[in-house]
């Protein structure tokens, strides 16, 4: 329980909630990253420049963030290229057969009490922690 | 133009969030999804106030007939349950709780390091995976139909 940061989190989670809103106010929009990745790689006319836009403010900021804070950025326990390759190919391949991750069903979905959405996050919430748990043993390293 | 800038700045709201809340560090998500180690409950209050600051703004926003700066919104309207859900929920999860990382944090971290890089340019073959292998599955459901 070290770790554990309610405040700074419960003020992040707050500001996500707020950032997913005004996504919404103004461009009818929801903030589901997977979503709006998947639809900027098969662009359509019209489609594309708000999602190219919303994808630059996020990792723009991230950059900025990542030279002011690099604490806020270090490195998890799994630190294998493969490792994360193979992770990166799960979460772009789940996240566009179940249309939405952790922002889009996790988040959105979840405030509209989307039946989709309760379950969707349900069972990554489920298998995310089956996972770490089997690597936590499996490949020995204790985060 | 202005509908470019809202989004510009809803995404760049979203990175403070993200990273205030902990979620740009793998090890704290991966922490959170330990439930037999020392758990540390951070995330659930990053989605807690993501959920209720949410649920309150789009229900108010929601009684108007458009957005601002569109014509509609733009919701996602389906209630079925099929097992592309259940089964891309599943597949992401496992890969959320291998790397530690899901699409936003790893879209955010692009510039901190190797590893982010690594994850979101497999996330990317990933989608173009799925993206082929739906048409590959439609067309030969429609031969057969």
């Amino acid at each position: 329980m070290e770790h554990f940061t309610p405040v700074s989190s419960l003020l992040g989670g707050a500001l996500i909630g707020l950032a997913a809103s005004i996504l919404l106010l103004f461009n009818g929009r929801v903030a589901g990253i997977s979503g709006i990745l998947g639809g900027a790689l098969t662009p359509a006319p019209g489609d594309t420049l708000w999602r190219l836009m919303f994808l630059l403010g996020l990792a723009g900021v991230g950059a900025v963030g990542a030279l002011l804070r690099p604490a806020a950025f270090v490195a998890g326990p799994v630190q294998s290229p493969w490792l994360i390759a193979i992770a990166g190919l799960l979460v772009g391949y789940g996240t566009r057969l179940g249309n939405g991750c952790t922002s889009g069903h996790g988040v959105c979905g979840v405030s509209r009490l989307s039946p989709r959405s309760l379950l969707a996050t349900a069972t990554f919430l489920a298998t995310g922690a089956i996972t770490v748990f089997l690597a936590k043993h499996l490949l020995g390293g204790s985060p | 133009m202005r509908r470019a800038l809202s989004a510009f700045f809803a995404g760049a709201l979203f990175a403070v969030g993200l990273i205030l809340g902990g979620m740009t560090q793998p090890g704290k998500v991966i922490g959170f999804l330990d439930f037999t180690g020392s758990w540390d409950p951070s995330l659930a209050f990053v989605m807690g106030g993501a959920v209720l600051v949410y649920a309150v703004l789009s229900r108010v926003w929601l009684r108007r007939t458009a957005p601002l700066f569109e014509r509609k919104f733009h919701l996602p309207s389906r209630r079925d349950i099929d097992g592309r859900l259940i089964l891309g929920a599943a597949i992401f999860g496992s890969g959320w709780g291998l790397g530690g990382y899901c699409p936003g944090p790893g879209l955010a971290s692009l510039t901190a390091g190797r590893l982010p890089v690594i994850f979101v340019a497999s996330m990317i073959l990933g989608m173009f995976a799925e993206r082929w292998i739906d048409k590959r599955v439609r067309t030969k459901g429609a031969a057969h139909a």
